[in-house]
C-alpha cells in the first residue's frame, strides 16, 4: 500500500469534502489501485523525450489587446446564490 | 544592531500590467469601476468558458525578460495553482510553474560608495489576478471579481538581498524599469507594483537559510523597509530566546507597525501545480525576442552614465535627469534644440520641476514645451535678457503659454545693453552714493557689488550685468 488514510484525508480537505469514515477507506484502495496503474508508464524509458503539456499539437493561441463588452452586472449576479450592493456575497471571511 | 545574525531577504513582485484588457478575456482592466461591472464568463469562471492569452501581456513579459538580463524561454507552458479562497472564482489560478516565460536574470543596485552589488532574479512569468474581497458587509464578506484575470507578472528574485537598505534599492530599480518600459503605472497605492518578502536570519558563516516568514503584500517602499526591519527584529528575538521560527505568511499593518500571522502551519499549502489544458503551449521564436529587443528603450542606468560621458553632466544631474523616463525625452528633447547640456540640466532640474511640483503637474503635462524653453535659452545665451528675468519670462511662458520673445517684446524685458543708458543710471547711483563711491576707489572692493545691485535694482533688473561692472572700473579709473 503506498496511499495512507492521512494523505486521502489531505486530499478530501484541499478539495473541500467532508467524507464519511467508510468512504475514506473505501477510497484509500481506490487511489491505491489508480497509482498502481499510472505507475505502469513508470517502465517505460522517458529519457530525452520533452514532457507533454497539451494533447493538441498546436502552439500560440492569442488574442489581441482590444476590449469587448462585458456580460453586465446583472447577468453576472443572476446566479449567485447571495449578493449585496452589485457584490457576490460569501461566508464571512475571517483572517 | 544584531551583528550574531545573517539577514537574508527574497522579494517576490507582483507588478500588474498596463494592457487595455485581461490576461485571458476581453474585458476592461480600468481601475475604479462599478463592482462586477466588467466580468464575463471567463473571468467569472462559469463552467465552459475558455481563456485566450492576450499577446500584449506575452509582448509585455518579453521586455521585462530582457530588461532584467534574463533568458526568454523558446517554450513555456501555464498551470494551474489550485486553492481555495472566494476571491478565486475557478478555484485555481492561472499561472505558470514549469518552463516560465523567462528565467536567469538579474540587477545591478547601487551600494554605498559607489559600489554595486547583483541581485539574481530567479524568474518572471505570467499570471492572473484574483478578485478583491470586502469586508465589513453584515451578511458576510463581499466580492468583486473586476480585478480577477487581470494580466500579472511576478518577478521573484534570488535571496540575494541582506538588509532592508538593499531591498528597497532593488525593488525602486525594478519599479523604475517597468514604468520605464511602459508596462506598468507604477502605482502603489492602487497595488499595480505589489511587494512579498522572504526573511529569515541564519548564523553569520551558516551556508544553510533559516526558516522563512512571508511578509505579503506590502505597497509602499517605506512600508516595506519598516515591514523587514520588524521581522528582523521578531525572529532576532526569537532564536535569542532559543525559540524557532515557523514559516508562516505574516500581515503587517501599518499603523502598529507591528506583524501577526495570516495562516496557520496546518494550511501549509498544496497547490497542486499541473499544466492547464484549457491553453496550448506558447513559443517564441528568435524573431519575435529580437524585435521586442529592438524596440526597447534606452534603460535609466544606461542613460545616466550616457549623460555623464556624452553631455559631460554631473552624476547627480545625471541621476535626477534619467530618473523618470517622461523627464528624460523632455531633457534630450531641449538639448537636441539647445545644445549646452548643463544649462539645459539646470534648468530642467531647477525651474521645470520646481514649478511642476508647485502646481501638482507632470512633465508630460507641462505647458512649457522643450521649444518655448529653448526659445527662452537662446535669449539669455544672447544676453537679450539675464538669468535673473529669464525666470519671470519663464513664469509668464507657463501661464500663458506665449513664446519667450512675445513675453519679452510685450512686458519690455529686454536687457538694456545701451551703455549710454546704463552709464546715465551709473551716474545718478554715485551721486546718491557718494561716501560708498569714495571708499570702493579707496580699494574697499567688496562695494563694486553694491553698486552693481543699485543699478540693477534702478534698471528693474534690465541692465546687464557685464556691462554695469565693466562701466564701474572705467569710472574708478578715470
Amino acid at each position: 500500500m503506498k496511499i495512507t488514510r492521512e494523505e486521502v484525508e489531505h486530499v478530501a480537505r484541499l478539495s473541500r469534502l467532508a467524507l464519511e469514515e467508510t468512504e475514506i477507506d473505501a477510497l484509500t484502495g481506490q487511489m491505491d489501485q489508480l497509482l498502481g496503474y499510472v505507475e505502469k508508464l513508470n517502465e517505460l524509458d522517458t529519457e530525452g523525450i520533452v514532457p507533454t503539456a497539451h494533447a493538441v499539437p498546436m502552439e500560440n493561441a492569442f488574442r489581441a489587446d482590444e476590449v469587448k463588452p462585458s456580460i453586465g452586472l446583472e447577468r453576472a449576479l443572476q446566479n449567485a446564490p447571495q449578493s449585496e450592493e452589485s457584490c457576490f456575497v460569501v461566508p464571512k471571511i475571517i483572517e | 544592531m544584531h551583528s550574531r545574525y545573517e539577514v537574508v531577504i527574497g522579494l517576490e513582485v507582483h507588478v500588474q500590467l498596463t494592457t487595455k484588457t485581461k490576461i485571458f478575456c476581453g474585458c476592461s482592466t480600468a481601475f475604479g469601476s462599478h463592482p462586477n461591472s466588467q466580468t464575463c464568463p471567463v473571468c467569472l469562471g462559469l463552467p465552459g468558458a475558455l481563456p485566450v492569452l492576450n499577446q500584449q501581456v506575452v509582448e509585455y513579459a518579453i521586455r521585462a525578460g530582457l530588461a532584467t538580463n534574463c533568458q526568454i524561454a523558446p517554450r513555456s507552458i501555464f498551470a494551474r495553482k489550485n486553492y481555495f479562497y472566494p476571491d478565486l472564482p475557478k478555484g485555481y489560478q492561472i499561472s505558470q510553474f514549469e518552463l516560465p516565460i523567462t528565467e536567469h536574470g538579474w540587477l545591478d543596485i547601487d551600494k554605498e560608495a559607489g559600489e554595486k552589488k547583483r541581485i539574481g532574479i530567479t524568474r518572471i512569468h505570467m499570471e492572473e489576478d484574483a478578485g478583491k474581497l470586502l469586508h465589513g458587509g453584515n451578511s458576510g464578506s463581499r466580492v468583486d471579481l473586476n480585478r480577477a484575470c487581470t494580466p500579472l507578472l511576478e518577478v521573484v528574485s534570488e535571496p540575494d538581498m541582506r538588509s532592508a537598505d538593499e531591498a528597497i534599492e532593488y525593488l525602486k530599480q525594478l519599479h523604475q524599469i517597468v514604468v520605464y518600459l511602459g508596462i506598468c503605472d507604477g502605482n502603489l497605492e492602487e497595488g499595480s507594483f505589489r511587494c512579498d518578502a522572504n526573511v529569515s536570519l541564519r548564523p553569520f558563516g551558516q551556508v544553510e537559510l533559516g526558516t522563512r516568514a512571508e511578509l505579503k503584500n506590502i505597497n509602499s517602499f517605506r512600508f516595506i523597509k519598516q515591514a523587514i526591519e520588524y521581522e528582523v527584529e521578531r525572529q532576532a528575538e526569537l532564536l535569542d530566546d532559543g525559540g524557532k521560527v515557523v514559516q508562516e505568511t505574516r500581515l503587517f499593518d501599518a499603523d502598529t507597525g507591528v506583524s501577526r500571522s495570516m495562516r496557520g502551519k496546518e494550511e501549509a499549502h498544496d497547490y497542486r501545480y499541473f499544466p492547464d489544458p484549457d491553453l496550448v503551449p506558447l513559443v517564441v521564436d528568435e524573431a519575435w525576442i529580437s524585435r521586442v529587443r529592438a524596440e526597447l528603450p534606452e534603460m535609466p542606468l544606461v542613460k545616466r552614465q550616457r549623460y555623464v560621458e556624452q553631455f559631460e553632466l554631473p552624476d547627480y544631474d545625471a541621476g535626477v535627469l534619467s530618473a523618470e523616463r517622461g523627464v528624460a525625452e523632455y531633457f534630450e528633447a531641449l538639448v537636441d534644440l539647445h545644445a549646452q547640456p548643463k544649462i539645459c540640466s539646470n534648468w530642467v532640474m531647477g525651474e521645470v520641476m520646481r514649478a511642476l511640483k508647485e502646481n501638482g503637474s507632470t512633465i508630460i503635462d507641462c505647458p512649457v514645451s522643450p521649444e518655448l524653453l529653448a526659445g527662452l535659452l537662446k535669449r539669455i545665451d544672447d544676453n537679450t535678457i539675464s538669468n535673473k528675468i529669464a525666470k519671470t519670462v519663464f513664469e509668464e511662458i507657463w501661464q500663458t503659454g506665449k513664446s519667450a520673445d512675445q513675453v519679452i517684446e510685450e512686458k519690455g524685458l529686454k536687457q538694456v545693453s545701451d551703455s549710454g543708458a546704463i552709464e546715465a543710471i551709473l551716474n545718478e547711483v554715485i551721486a546718491a552714493n557718494m561716501g560708498q563711491f569714495e571708499e570702493l576707489k579707496a580699494g574697499k572692493d567688496k562695494l563694486t557689488g553694491f553698486f552693481v545691485g543699485q543699478v540693477m535694482k534702478l534698471s528693474k533688473g534690465k541692465a546687464n550685468p557685464g556691462m554695469v561692472n565693466q562701466l564701474i572700473q572705467k569710472k574708478l579709473s578715470e
